[in-house]
């Protein structure tokens, strides 16, 4: 990309300039699709079995019928069209089809006219159940063979040894996004038959096309249109409540609103993947990577969602940012009665780099050299191949320069304070200063950018020039991340115009901009936001023979030669670009092939304070450095940094849902914890720029890697302090402990 | 029954049922969507507002019992043009990401500021500690409360 950075313009790339919405947000005038209605709408509400397995036996829907107020009970019987869903696989049905196959599974839908009356009636329904035994155990389903994928990974010389080896197995929980907002959407009938749906989703398209299937409808009856969303991290990539208020709509003729609370948030969207790890590293005597071999099992619960490119991510970065000539690799996600697993943040490459990084420290322990060292030694860097795959991908990838980054941010003094709020238990006033044992860990993580294995990943973005100033039209969802502020940077910057308006347009009115997830937002709609700025700036210095374009016009060698209202005298003129990212290829029965689009590197330095005989911990830092390819707005990525980081603290110390026979025991706030303020480590990041080959401006996604290796990182510096293995995140107090 | 409160400066009236919450009300009944239900049991402190001059969460509050009760929420804090030094300094350093928990944070961030001009950071970190924010880390949100500290706003 050779566009020159415009410098007259204001709010072009490489500025924190604010984001568009926060005004709205923070004087609480920002619409959030749990905020939609109207008054005439009805409310919507789900039955849901209470068996992680279970028959069906009858379902008795009078009852809720016969209240008042009940407009619809509607059941698997009512779904219009085809009864299953599912992004990848349609393997889930829409209502239970006769059987349930996890706890909470949507069973009967009711709308009625008030939000209480719609939650009695659904209480109201009589299921009779027959329970099953519910298949909990994921080693137990790969042995029975129920699983959504198996891959097989073979590079190198399959009998090649080290002469050091360490094996480990390792173990990670499942984790729940739990963004604030939960769960919301808003049916509302266009009169002839069609809807419009405005539902909190990471990728409208990708819904409609699941959403018009179950209800038998042409593409353009049903709309969907991107609505305010409170966070998504993954939870919103997968079918929540969309279909189910759109039927309910439909066979009212009314507006209909849905919305979860947080219990049943837990249970409607899908979670991170627990996982398991088999894992041995074979080094020489030096210290050269030799060979890895691992077996890795997710468990993906009751059904498919993302789970065949979760298991993908987990397998392909087995070995992380290493070089290793001999990799053998055996990766199952497997189908059990447990809640359904599909993306959170780093998607798959979160489980192995607890692996693997779990794995550099044993390595690093049993040569006795300095872990930094052994992994600048064994560091993969532009040019070199993935391990796993094979593929070598023809751009920077500065592993050693953020280890060094990282390496250089100053550590904290030691801890001098009695001050309870500094320590392990806090002002629980469990753990006095003098028995903190601090430890520092480190880890290092690898992810791809986009999406892989084939693929036909694009984006779609319309600009347009008119003489109010520049439309940037999308269907990319903003869920915070600051999607919103970067397609107006590059369009500023290329443009050279000031005044830019984004505007979220429904899946009839432009194709698809792909889901906001894999890190991909900057690279794809900012990439399409930049090509399609280029091209119309270029068109219209070509048609009014002009070398610069800028806020009010056409220039020539400094001369202006057309106003912007000459230029759209003839009405606004646009450009619309698909966007396609460097084509990905499956892999061949071996794993190998050109797989990935790009990757991203990032490392993390935590320092923890322990209390060993209680088992407390107080995360102190988590420092990190990280390629950013190109810093397009500093602020908003030092906010994803941050953010990030916070996310795998709490996979590393805290966050865990308990799941028992099926049974999530914990799904509310009170239960499932999130680190809150006092939590919240310090964080210092530097931002490395190694331009990416096809991202605007050379930027890269960043959105996952600080929440990839800030879990390992957490977990080394509590093994540090404590000298306890602690193969498993979350760590817990009897971890610690010993109990 | 009905129920009159002063929000926002306005005596506003009701008509609730006895087990509503006053989050309930302001949101449904009053037309204020600004404050946020994330929770519903008092733990992440998006719905918290300024009843009778305490930061409470307005989930946990009865709307019956804030009968003749002084209520102020976001949509109280500020406008566009005009805003809240918590609401400009939140947008300054980038505090505001998905956006959800930010009305919490304006009110509880407000009302520290008005009881504690002077914060530092393990002050505000404890007493902004009963509202999660899942996007920001907290980093932006400490930065701007931080400036607002030394300004003694």
């Amino acid at each position: 990309m050779t566009t020159p950075t415009r410098t007259h313009v204001t709010g072009g790339i490489g500025t924190s300039v604010r984001r568009p919405d926060g005004v709205p947000k923070v004087t609480g005038n920002f619409a959030y699709a749990s905020d939609l209605h109207s008054k005439d709408m009805l409310w919507g509400a789900t039955l849901r079995s209470p068996h992680a397995h279970a028959r069906l036996v009858s379902l008795d829907i009078g009852p809720a019928l016969a209240m008042t107020g009940v407009r619809a009970v509607l059941t698997q019987d009512d779904v219009p069209g085809l009864p299953l869903f599912g992004q990848e696989e349609q393997d889930q049905p829409v209502l239970c089809d006769g059987t349930a196959r996890y706890w909470g599974e949507p069973v009967a839908i009711v709308a009625a006219d008030d939000e209480e009356t719609a939650q009695r009636a659904a209480a109201s329904i009589v299921a009779e159940w027959e329970p099953l035994a519910p298949l909990d155990n994921p080693e137990r389903a790969a042995d029975d063979g129920s699983t959504f994928r198996e891959m097989k990974i073979r590079r190198g010389d399959q009998n090649a040894v080290g002469t050091v080896v360490v094996e480990g197995v390792y173990e990670t929980a499942s984790q729940d996004q739990a963004p604030l907002g939960t769960e919301a959407g808003f049916a509302i009938p266009d009169g002839s038959g069609g809807l419009d749906l405005y539902v909190t989703s990471q990728w409208v398209h990708v819904d409609h096309r699941q959403i018009i299937a179950c209800l038998d409808m042409e593409p353009d009856q049903i709309r969907c249109h991107p609505a305010g969303i409170g966070g998504a991290f993954g939870a919103r990539e997968d079918i929540s409540l969309h279909i189910h208020v759109a039927m309910l709509s439909l066979a009212t003729g009314l507006p209909v609103k849905m919305e979860y609370d947080r219990s049943e948030s837990f249970v409607g969207h899908v979670k991170r993947h627990p996982s398991k790890m088999w894992y041995r590293h074979e080094a020489d005597a030096d210290g050269n990577l030799v060979k890895v071999t691992a077996r890795l099992l997710l468990d993906g619960g009751a059904y498919a969602h993302t789970s065949r490119a979760v298991l993908a991510n987990a397998a392909f970065f087995t070995v992380g940012p290493y070089r290793c000539d001999n990799v053998s690799v055996d990766a199952q996600a497997v189908r059990t009665n447990n809640p359904p697993c599909g993306a959170m943040r780093g998607f798959g490459a979160v489980q192995a780099c607890f692996g693997y990084e779990s794995q550099m420290d044993r390595l690093a322990e049993a040569l006795g050299v300095d872990p930094l060292d052994l992994r600048r030694q064994n560091a993969m860097r532009g040019g070199d191949p993935l391990a796993t795959s094979g593929q070598v991908i023809d751009a920077p990838l500065p592993t050693i320069e953020v280890i060094d980054a990282l390496e250089s941010i100053p550590l904290p003094e030691p801890l001098a304070s009695d001050d309870p709020r500094l320590l392990p238990g806090g002002t629980g006033l469990t753990t006095p200063a003098s028995k903190v044992v601090r430890g520092v860990g480190y880890a290092v993580g690898l992810k791809n950018v986009a999406f892989s294995e084939g693929f036909d990943d694009y984006a779609e973005a319309r600009v347009v020039l008119t003489p109010a100033g520049v439309e940037v039209h999308t269907a990319a969802m903003e869920v915070g991340q600051g999607l919103v502020t970067v397609c107006q940077q590059i369009a500023r910057t290329v443009l050279g115009i000031e005044n830019v308006a984004v505007v979220w347009d429904d899946t009839s009115h432009i194709g698809s901009a792909g889901s906001t997830s894999a890190s991909r937002q900057t690279q794809m709609t900012g990439g399409a936001v930049h090509a399609a700025s280029v091209g119309l700036r270029d068109r219209i210095l070509e048609e009014h023979g002009g070398d610069e374009l800028r806020n009010d016009g056409v220039y020539r060698e400094g001369k202006r030669v057309a106003t912007i209202d000459e230029i759209c005298g003839g009405g606004p003129v646009e450009n619309l670009v698909r966007f396609r990212h460097p084509e990905t290829f499956p892999p061949d029965k071996n794993g190998q092939g050109d797989v990935h689009a790009g990757f991203v590197v990032a490392a993390h330095r935590a320092v923890v304070d322990v209390d060993p005989e209680l088992g407390l911990v107080r995360v102190v830092r988590v420092d990190t450095a990280q390629d950013v390819g190109k810093a397009l707005n500093p602020q908003a990525i030092t906010g994803q940094l941050e953010g990030g980081i916070m996310q795998g603290v709490g996979l590393a110390v805290m966050e865990e849902l308990i799941v028992d026979h099926g049974v999530i025991r914990n799904p509310t706030f009170t239960d499932y914890l999130i680190p809150t303020f006092v939590d919240a480590p310090a964080v210092e990041s530097r931002i490395i720029e190694a331009p990416d080959p096809w991202g605007p401006f050379g930027a890269k996604g960043i959105g996952e890697s600080p929440t990839i290796s800030s879990t390992p990182a957490v977990v080394a510096a509590i093994r540090a302090a404590t000298g306890k293995a602690l193969t498993r995140a979350p760590v817990r107090p009897q971890d610690i402990v010993g109990i | 029954m009905n129920v009159t409160i002063t929000v926002n400066g306005e005596p506003r009236t009701a008509d609730v049922v006895a087990s509503e919450s006053l989050l309930n009300v302001l949101r449904d009944d009053l037309d204020l969507p600004g404050t946020k239900d994330a929770c519903e049991q008092g733990e992440c402190g998006s719905c918290t507002v300024i009843l009778d001059g305490e930061a409470v969460c307005s989930c946990l509050v009865m709307a019956a019992d804030a009968e003749g009760s002084e209520v102020t929420t976001v949509e109280g804090m500020g406008e566009p043009g005009h805003l809240h030094p918590v609401q400009e300094a939140m947008l300054a350093e980038g505090a505001v990401q998905c956006g959800f928990c930010t009305p919490g944070f304006v009110v509880a961030g407000a009302h520290l500021l008005e009881t504690n001009p002077h914060p530092s950071e393990l002050e505000i970190r404890e007493a902004l500690s009963g509202n999660i924010c899942r996007c920001t880390g907290y980093g932006a949100i400490l930065r701007a409360f931080e400036t607002l500290s030394e300004e003694g706003t």
